[in-house]
């Protein structure tokens, strides 16, 4: 049996802001319907990966392919046919703050489907339930606490049904009940809506529950990319010192 | 010593032509995405209400006042000369081609040029504009080119209603308060204003709009980070979009003159 193809596949990923390297030559094969956890200190350049991944930022070398389409080379329909096939949950949530819960949840859709109004209110519902946010609708962005923002934000960025879900450090700021609330709401949706997700986080060790691959990225580059399990295990210092939290060790506190 | 001036000079020199370059592709982009549809009708309605009715008041106010010191002042300088009888045509005139235009540009401006670039800047460090490039959106389509087109259509609408409420300025200054004579102040008018005049006020006033809502979109669609980053796009905003009023108001005089 041919092992499946990636789904996403960064080549050579290079990318420096004001002389300053972020990343340097990431290589990094994300699998059909796995849980990719993108893991590092701050400022390790896990979002500027992130946002590689999607063309939210271009690598200064190095290629994107999604589906073996290259992401950063193409333009026009291509690129939009492309980026249809993602999702993202933001850092911040990034609702549009002069829309409810339920029109940021519309609002891809009235503008990329031809679909009915009645058909889109049927979604807003189905999907606002999904992440627990029912009868919520009317509430503006400012009215939500950070938890509930971040489950509209989930609940807008699923609504297309997209194919690869990423995820910018889905649970910070958030108390950890309620992280543990959001690691356990992605589980749920990848499993219920069977997409493929990249998530950057810091929640060490909470995102080992959900991830089926951890990889942690350090001054740029990948330094170990593991099952869970093999990833706890790992003989590598910097690893161990990070998962552990130690002050002692390779890793000095900036 | 000298390399390093060099260095320097370089750096600016490429900052500032980069500067210029996304300027122009921004400007290029929005302009483009004016003619292509999609056109968000309800987005530009929208702005309408926003950057033209909600400017009423100010524009009124601020019209009525100029109109009063140029009665006031109009005055005494023409009465040196004995010639307060064209009191009249020189207030409606200053205020059709120069003023009403320039006023009402400057107001907009300050109102809601300096609304609108801290909403979209606050926009981009949110990452709503990121948020809407994920969804295969082109967020120009949805904060620039409504606020470019609103912009440009009640920028006239809103100096000729300064210039209007202003000519009544004058009147009460002039007629009311001085003493001229209500109908040598009308009849100036009526005599001296011409349909060129009035279109001009149009034409420049429809320039300003563009001009001001092009630079207050592009300020806050590339605001700095952080709350810093906005505030200094805002600032920026107002005081390039008050400069290019000026030297554009100069520039259209040459040409239409």
């Amino acid at each position: 049996m041919t092992p499946a193809a990636p789904l996403i596949r960064a080549q050579g990923l290079h990318k420096r802001f004001d002389g300053q390297v972020v990343l340097r030559g990431v290589d990094l094969d994300v699998m059909p319907g796995e849980v990719l956890a993108i893991v590092g200190r701050s400022g390790a350049g896990k979002s500027v990966l992130l946002k590689n991944l999607i063309g939210l930022s271009q690598p200064d070398s190095g290629a994107v392919l999604v589906a073996g389409e290259d992401l950063h080379r193409a333009r026009g329909r291509r690129l939009s046919r492309l980026r249809e096939r993602f999702g993202m949950l933001f850092q911040g949530g990034a609702l549009f703050d002069s829309l409810s819960v339920a029109d940021n949840v519309a609002f891809p859709l009235r503008e990329k489907t031809r679909q009915s109004h009645g058909q889109i209110a049927e979604v807003v519902t189905e999907v606002l339930k999904s992440v627990g946010l029912q009868g919520m609708d009317d509430k503006f962005p400012a009215e939500l606490s950070g938890g509930m923002r971040k489950r509209a934000a989930l609940a807008r960025a699923l609504a297309h049904r997209p194919e690869i879900m990423l995820f910018d450090e889905p649970t910070t700021g958030l108390d950890p009940i309620m992280v543990r609330a959001i690691h356990r709401l992605i589980a749920d949706t990848q499993q219920r809506f069977q997409y493929t997700a990249v998530v950057v986080s810091h929640e060490v060790p909470g995102i080992f529950e959900i991830a089926s691959r951890v990889a942690m990225l350090h001054e740029g580059a990948l330094l170990e990319v593991a099952t869970p399990d093999a990833f706890q295990a790992s003989a590598n210092p910097v690893v161990q010192q990070f998962i552990a939290g130690r002050l002692e060790g390779p890793l000095t506190p900036t | 010593m000298m390399l390093g001036v060099l260095t320097q000079l370089g750096s600016v020199t490429l900052t500032r032509l980069a500067a210029l370059g996304r300027a122009a592709f921004f400007v290029g982009q929005v302009l483009g995405l004016v003619v292509v549809p999609p056109i968000k009708g309800r987005l530009i309605v929208q702005q309408m209400h926003f950057i033209g009715v909600r400017s009423v008041l100010v524009i009124a106010l601020t019209g009525t006042f100029a109109g009063m010191v140029l009665g006031l002042q109009g005055f005494h300088v023409l009465t040196r000369f004995g010639s307060e009888a064209l009191l009249g045509q020189f207030v409606s005139l200053t205020l059709i081609t120069e003023l009403g235009p320039v006023f009402s540009a400057l107001m907009v401006t300050a109102r809601a040029g300096s609304a609108i670039t801290a909403q979209i800047g606050i926009m981009r460090i949110t990452e709503q504009l990121d948020a809407m490039t994920v969804m295969a959106l082109n967020p120009l389509r949805y904060v620039a080119v409504p606020n470019v087109v609103a912009g440009t259509l009640v920028m006239p609408l809103l100096g000729a209603m300064f210039s209007v409420i202003g000519i009544w300025g004058g009147y009460v200054a002039g007629v009311l308060i001085l003493g001229v004579n209500r109908g040598t102040y009308f009849g100036g008018i009526a005599d001296v204003v011409d349909l060129q005049d009035v279109t001009n006020g149009v034409y420049k006033s429809l320039c300003f709009g563009l001009v001001v809502l092009l630079v207050c979109c592009f300020k806050g669609y590339h605001a700095g980070y952080g709350a810093e980053g906005v505030s200094k796009a805002t600032t920026e905003a107002v005081v390039i979009s008050a400069v290019l009023i000026l030297v554009l108001d100069y520039v259209l005089n040459t040409v239409l003159l």
